[in-house]
């Protein structure tokens, strides 16, 4: 096995993953080739996850957490994803609609909902995407309007990951569609609500063990205490839930790249050819050796980038615990910068990593590995949709650049005031 | 009805091809990881679905071996075991099968004294390291309980008696005995668990007492080296397989046709 960098995890991370990691050897491996032929989903895997306790690491303890924060998730991710990609999204899907209930929930809310997703007792899924408004989330059409004590919901939102198998849904959409993207608000809606139904299944090219869907919304009606955050506030709570939530797509893509890549060693050591093995072929080594440093820069970026984040939001949240404000705002008040720019810097660096270091391994391994039987050219399908969900790479490099250019004209101006002063 | 289950388990190296050394005949342990033998998973999750479905239960889990036995013990805390035992003495060294079985008969009957009548014992047919598969058995002749081997399937029990599926290679047996029992089980009877991450916090934090000869009054001629009265003539690593033949032809007919002759040139048919 791959040797890597000491991160200095402390011993409960490493028991995470350690857990995570026999898991994925002992129950995600032999499930994985069958999902993914059959688009199915693995039930029996995700009861195995739930019972180890892994869904919900990174919860606080008072909302039946285990007490981590992104560090913890990005570990259990990473290490199921070194075994498949689809089945470790089921873990990092629930995250993305607990994480905007943990920032922006009410002491009520977050009670009701946490609990449930730490425990996956119910999985938990985020939908902001419709036909219309894919990178543009301004564009959303779904509505969302105000009778008495309830919202009716009406539209449509597609490409759900954790489909139909979730319970919870966080959900987007206007509460006053002629403010456009400042009329945009979020929801948690439940399974079962009626008037929300599920629509088209995706069939996919990848990840294809966790369930793509279609959501559909008539006159569906859900009570104002399910409102998340201020109305209007919608797409504040979406980006900073990806702000925090991008680093576990960064935590997927590296799982992939790195399960490639042992799967590559493996094979190219074994196999001769010119009366030797191919792993002593230089061009080959250089392949390695090229993958191996992008995945160990990618896993330290994303590492440093989650301890700085874990160390905001676990403040956050003793602070919110005993002050009753939402955790989005006392983070707000333990730093005045945003993470977008480290968070989105994580994805595009990891996911760029995983899309290539899977293509130069399918190479590696030859005509085998382009074949369905041998496990390489499922990473490489696999690691595509990390370039695509939760921002394209274009998106965030638009957003790194744009947070950049704000930094710079911030300096500009400080640089101006101090020279008037 | 409630049932008080002991399983033993042994901590061998994590492998399934123990190496070892032709010079010395020991097995070669340098740099070796250690867990549960494999086979022993499969006596502990029956142990500990047992407890989990006939309420009021509990199942204790019992080891002898070195200092880093301890951790097996631990795990078994983590996939939900009630109480861990860790024979634990230099005393116990070198002991053979029949020294153990007895070791652990005194262990049980300790168990006995402190927590109250036990049930059942569930062992392993055998480990992956020693592969006798005589310590079950032993230890049911020390209790002079009852015991049936390659058990796979409890297929109905009472607080009197239990009805096992004994796995012959020729079909099942269906058997009954008496309670307290002793059943050697085989792979076939469960799934074994995995830990889960609040069991393996609450194991870390676990004190694990170690009993030593003395605090199971075991005789001392009857442990160790001296109380073992097995001679070990050589130890080797079976020969390696070799690749086999490959029977060529154009069709499967041929093949097979060549295969037949092989058969029969070599007389086995
Ligand atoms: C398998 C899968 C699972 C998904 N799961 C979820 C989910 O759980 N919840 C959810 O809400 N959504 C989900 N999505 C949706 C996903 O987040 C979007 O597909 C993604 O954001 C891209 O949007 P789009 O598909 O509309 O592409 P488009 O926005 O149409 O983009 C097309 C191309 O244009 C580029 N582009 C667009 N705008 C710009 C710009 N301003 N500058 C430069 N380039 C630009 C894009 O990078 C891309 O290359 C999922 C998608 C897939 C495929």
């Amino acid at each position: 096995m791959l040797l890597t960098l000491d991160h200095e995890f402390s011993d409960e991370q490493k028991e995470i993953i350690k857990l995570a990691r026999e898991l994925a050897e002992k129950k995600v491996k032999p499930a994985r080739s069958e999902c993914d032929e059959k688009e199915k989903f693995p039930v029996e895997v995700v009861e195995d996850i739930k019972k180890a306790d892994l869904f919900g690491v990174y919860l606080p303890q008072e909302y039946g957490g285990f007490g981590g924060a992104n560090t913890e998730l990005c570990l259990v991710t990473e290490e199921l994803a070194k075994a498949c990609g689809g089945i470790a999204l089921c873990v990092a899907a629930s995250a993305l609609c607990g994480l905007p209930i943990l920032m922006f929930g009410t002491e009520e809310q977050k009670k009701r909902w946490l609990p449930q997703l730490a425990s996956a007792q119910k999985l938990g899924a985020f939908t902001i995407t419709e036909p219309d408004a894919g990178s543009d989330a301004t564009a959303t059409q779904a509505t969302a309007k105000k009778d008495g004590d309830y919202y009716i919901i009406n539209g449509l939102k597609n490409f759900c990951s954790n489909g139909e198998v979730a319970g919870i849904y966080t959900l987007f959409a206007s509460t006053n569609p002629a403010r456009g993207p400042r009329g945009i608000t979020a929801f948690v809606v439940e399974k079962g609500t009626p008037g929300f139904s599920f629509g088209k299944k995706e069939t996919k090219m990848g990840i294809r063990a966790s369930p793509t869907y279609e959501l559909v919304f008539k006159n569906c009606k859900v009570p104002a205490t399910n409102r998340l955050g201020e109305e209007g506030h919608g797409l504040f709570v979406a980006q900073a839930t990806f702000d925090f939530s991008r680093p576990g797509v960064g935590a997927q893509a590296l799982g992939i790249a790195q399960g490639a890549l042992d799967e590559t060693i493996k094979y190219t050591r074994t196999r001769k050819q010119f009366g030797q093995t191919v792993i002593s072929f230089q061009a080959i080594q250089h392949m390695i050796a090229d993958c191996a440093t992008k995945i160990e820069t990618a896993r330290a970026l994303l590492y440093s980038v989650n301890r700085v984040m874990d160390r905001t939001i676990k403040q956050a949240v003793t602070k919110s615990l005993s002050s009753g404000k939402s955790v989005y705002d006392e983070m707000r008040s333990l730093r005045s910068d945003r993470l977008t720019k480290y968070s989105a810097m994580v994805k595009l660096s990891c996911s760029e990593t995983a899309m290539q270091v899977t293509t130069d391994c399918v190479q590696m391994c030859g005509g085998i590995g382009y074949m369905r039987d041998f496990p390489v050219e499922k990473y490489m399908r696999d690691a595509k949709i990390t370039q695509i969900y939760e921002g394209t790479s274009q998106i965030q490099k638009n957003e790194i650049a744009m947070m950049i250019i704000k930094e710079y004209a911030a300096g500009a101006r400080a640089a101006k005031e101090l020279v008037g002063a | 009805m409630a049932l008080n289950i002991v399983a033993c388990i042994k901590q061998t190296p994590a492998t399934t091809s123990i190496q070892i050394d032709p010079s010395t005949g020991q097995i070669l342990s340098e740099g070796a990881t250690y867990a549960i033998s494999p086979f022993d998973e499969y006596a502990l999750e029956e142990g500990i679905r047992l407890k989990e479905k006939i309420t009021g239960s509990w199942v204790a889990v019992l080891t002898m071996g070195p200092p880093r036995a301890e951790e097996i013990l631990r795990e078994a805390i983590a996939r939900g075991a009630d109480s861990v035992y860790h024979l634990c003495d230099a005393a116990f060294e070198n002991s053979d099968t029949y020294a153990t079985s007895y070791i652990l008969s005194k262990a049980i009957r300790k168990i006995q004294q402190d927590k109250g009548k036990i049930d059942l014992v569930i062992c392993a047919k055998q480990t992956n390291d020693s592969d006798s598969g005589q310590v079950g058995p032993g230890l049911a002749g020390w209790l002079d309980w009852p015991n049936v081997s390659f058990v796979k399937k409890i297929a109905e029990i009472t607080d009197k008696k239990i009805g096992v599926e004994r796995m012959m290679e020729d079909g099942t047996d269906a058997l009954e005995m008496e309670l307290p029992a002793l059943i050697c089980v085989v792979k076939e009877i469960n799934e074994p668990r995995l830990p889960s991450l609040k069991g393996k916090m609450a194991a870390k934090k676990t004190a694990i007492a170690k009993w030593t000869a003395a605090d199971i009054g075991a005789d001392a001629a009857k442990i160790g080296q001296q109380g073992s009265p097995t001679a070990v003539i050589e130890r080797a690593s079976p020969p390696r397989r070799s690749g086999g033949t490959r029977i060529e032809g154009g069709t499967l007919e041929e093949k097979a046709k060549k295969f037949v002759d092989k058969l029969k040139e070599l007389k086995l048919l």
